[in-house]
């Protein structure tokens, strides 16, 4: 029989903490990591399509993002924690968003701006209201329109062209000056196969439907993300649209195609999902993916910009407090009225 | 009988349950005893033995202090050596009576048996229960013969026994529902006389089929009626028993007499069957000793009064050092930093983590991913109330409804940013408590 004294040697190494002593052992950076990963196939499609500039654009955007939180946690005197991914996803999501041949001051400048006023300054990892991913995007893009909107074909040549959805604008604003042939052509010939392979114009991490939605089902499975959101914020472009076009077939594109082009399933899985900026309960989701739905449908339908998703998600994150508010449930047994004795 | 019964939220942890398939072992005699005058809620015991006197086991060394409180007995036969004071499991000092066995293990002749319980007066077997000295040996420990005797108005039509153990580690009443069946269906029918109670429950998880098993075989032509249940942390708590038997929701700052039940723990009525059919007081129970660093675990029937060390000797010490010792189980026991503690009336567990399954970690900001709001099986936000509490708003903490926290520790265990969830709720608590009381001075006042 082993003596317990011999074992327990003193009380000064022993643990007195709090309960519980068990721990699911999740934790953030492996959330962080798994969100990652998911992106994977998107960024292999990016590459595949792009080539190395797209390569180039979101190894530089992830290094700039992580070097600039511990560039800012230094200046604030904070610890670092850049081991918990986060910042990593945050460089991989904004290179995600940028045209394929971003240039890479542009990329530092979109970076430092996601990181910098996009979460630090609110006090890092947590506390951010806005999606940093999606600050830093929209920041470039009212800064520097014409580069934020220089796309390329996927193929060998590269050359700048438009992404489906300006070129649908364009050809409804002619539509509706009276010269309709050229939309008829477009919308009786649109290539969803390309779509779903991503063999279109757009931000480099958007144009291979397939992709996301397979990392972003594997998100729905592992519970990372609330399916409520990509579920419903999806839902509502695709109604929105078909109202539309079961109005005006010949002026408006068809639902699968809002659904498959842009930054929508980017967006929907992987940017409005996003646990910091989005509501809590189920039904406070659910509002903020049909909202973020709504505000996509309005600006791509009757809009002057081409794309709405990165403005309807900032809006949406916005809104979250009031919704986490709102939407807050009644504890277990709070209904009932308690009998009191006389 | 096949359907399965469940609860909002909760969580599903390891088992860790490696005593389960080792039967009660008999504690032998020691030189000494360190019995607790509070060791169960409510006014301390008033002790009734003066130093030298020789006592007898079964003796009543200390009556209740008032109403909510217990009687303590003597767990041997011997010499009360002092009376001073002894280690709590929470650091603090309480009063106790050290006994030095004189090696007889002499009983006092048992009160007598009420062997026609069947036709009893209830208030007799309340009595007894009430001289028994028991109390909840679950966890709380709150007094049995209290909780009994609801309030006039109260009219309870069910009785609940919790043969869960949802606690990972503990076997104890899994090991006395395989041991003593019959004494614990016969137990829960005393209790239903005593409340008048139409339906009797017993619960029992999933994870322990033998017993669900057993039970029913043993239960089949009787009242009692055994459930299985959903594996799921935390089945047994209260609130979250009663719900999953009989979809009854017991109302916020209620109790569950306030939707006609009444919950006895496996252990408390066997402890009450011993009472009532063999006169004998509450002076030992089963505590599983377990945990990976000890060399045997097991379930021992422990005199009231054993040290924690004496617990860790018949489970045969540990073979690698423990980093962390807990009374109770891992989700809700409470780690001690001594073995120099008296085994209670409710302590139904003592584990021994080694420092490879502790997990230590800095605690982040909340990334709000929801868990612990999917987690809580009383429905709350915890995510919200802790960064309410963290910015010491306890008035805001009041009323997203801190005080509906039962503390079970699933916010805590989902957490991915490993915030001490728990420790906020519980100073949430401590402070709302405290406010509302200064208040209603001032209102008396």
């Amino acid at each position: 029989m082993t003596d317990p004294e011999i074992r327990i040697a003193g009380s000064e190494r022993l643990i007195v903490s709090s309960s519980p002593h068990f721990h699911s052992g999740a934790s953030v950076g492996n959330i962080m990591l798994l969100v990652i990963l998911t992106l994977l196939p998107a960024c292999l499609a990016a590459v595949y399509h792009f080539g190395l500039p797209a390569f180039r654009v979101l190894a530089l955007c992830m290094l700039f993002c992580v070097g600039g939180e511990a560039f800012f946690s230094k200046c604030m005197k904070k610890p670092l924690e850049i081991n918990d991914f986060s910042a990593l996803l945050t460089g991989l999501l904004l290179g995600m968003n940028l045209p394929p041949g971003t240039p890479s001051w542009i990329c530092l400048v979109g970076s430092l701006i996601a990181i910098g006023i996009g979460k630090m300054v609110y006090g890092g990892i947590g506390y951010n209201p806005f999606n940093p991913a999606l600050v830093g995007r929209a920041a470039l893009l009212v800064s520097f329109p014409q580069v934020m909107n220089t796309w390329q074909t996927p193929g060998l040549d590269a050359m700048s062209s438009a992404t489906p959805l300006q070129e649908l604008g364009l050809l409804q604003q002619n539509a509706l000056a009276g010269d309709g042939a050229a939309l008829r052509e477009f919308l009786q010939n649109i290539p969803y196969r390309d779509y779903l392979l991503g063999k279109m114009g757009g931000s480099l991490g958007e144009t291979c439907a397939l992709a996301l939605i397979l990392g972003g089902l594997v998100l729905i499975a592992l519970r990372i993300i609330r399916w409520q959101i990509p579920v419903f914020m999806l839902a509502t472009v695709a109604a929105c649209s078909a109202l539309a076009w079961l109005a005006k077939p010949d002026l408006y594109a068809p639902p699968q195609f809002h659904l498959l082009s842009g930054g929508l399933l980017l967006g929907a899985f992987f940017m409005a999902s996003d646990p910091v900026t989005s509501p809590m309960s189920r039904l406070g989701a659910t509002i903020f993916a049909i909202g973020c739905g709504l505000i996509i449908s309005a600006i791509r339908l009757w809009g002057n910009y081409p794309e709405g998703v990165s403005f309807a998600i900032l809006i949406m994150n916005a809104l979250t407090p009031l919704l986490d508010r709102a939407t807050a449930g009644k504890p277990f047994g709070a209904q009932k009225k308690v009998v009191k004795n006389a | 009988m096949s359907k399965i019964f469940r609860f909002y939220g909760g969580i599903h942890p390891q088992d860790a349950k490696l005593a389960s398939h080792r039967p009660i072992l008999a504690a032998p005699l020691l030189e000494k005893y360190t019995v607790p005058l509070q060791m169960h809620i409510g006014a301390p015991a008033k002790s009734l033995v003066q130093k030298g006197q020789k006592v007898l086991r079964g003796q009543l060394l200390a009556e209740p202090g008032s109403y909510v409180s217990a009687a303590i007995h003597s767990p041997v036969s011997g010499v009360i050596k002092e009376q001073s004071s002894c280690l709590s499991v929470s650091g603090t000092q309480w009063p106790a009576l050290i006994i030095e066995s004189d090696g007889e293990d002499q009983s006092q002749e048992p009160m007598p048996a009420i062997s026609d319980w069947q036709e009893a007066d209830p208030a007799l077997l309340l009595k007894r229960v009430a001289e028994a000295g028991i109390v909840g040996k679950g966890g709380a420990a709150f007094p049995t013969h209290v909780k009994l005797a609801p309030p006039e108005g109260k009219s309870i039509d069910t009785l609940i026994i919790n043969g869960v153990e949802c606690e990972p580690g503990l076997s104890a009443d899994h090991r006395l529902m395989l041991e003593k069946p019959e004494e614990i269906i016969t137990g829960a029918l005393i209790v239903a006389r005593i409340l008048k109670a139409k339906n009797i429950y017993l619960g029992i998880e999933n994870n322990k089929p033998d017993a669900l098993k057993l039970m029913r075989d043993k239960a089949a032509h009787s009242a009692l009626q055994p459930r299985g249940l959903k594996v799921r942390y935390p089945q047994g708590a209260e609130k979250q028993l009663v719900y999953a038997l009989t979809k009854r929701k017991v109302p916020s700052g209620g109790l569950p007499m306030d939707v006609g039940c009444v919950v006895q723990n496996v252990a408390t009525v066997y402890a009450i069957y011993e009472a009532v059919l063999k006169g004998k007081p509450l002076y030992e129970r089963v505590t599983t000793v377990t945990g990976d660093p000890v060399v045997n675990p097991g379930n021992f029937l422990l005199r009231i009064g054993s040290s924690y060390a004496d617990a860790l000797q018949l489970a045969g010490g540990l073979k690698e050092e423990a980093a962390k010792i807990i009374s109770g189980g891992p989700m809700m026991g409470i780690a001690v930093y001594s073995l120099d503690i008296p085994v209670t009336k409710n302590c139904s567990g003592l584990m021994f983590l080694s420092s490879s399954q502790l997990s230590q970690f800095q605690s982040k900001a909340c990334i709000r991913c929801a868990r612990c709001n999917d987690a809580c099986p009383m429905q709350l936000m915890p995510s919200i109330l802790s960064t309410q509490i963290e910015n010491e708003r306890f008035e805001l903490a009041e009323t997203w409804n801190v005080l509906d926290c039962i503390e079970c520790g699933c916010c805590a265990y989902v957490c991915p940013a490993k915030r001490p969830l728990v420790q906020h709720m519980r100073r949430a608590k401590t402070e709302v408590i405290a406010k509302r009381q200064s208040e209603a001075a001032k209102k008396t006042s």
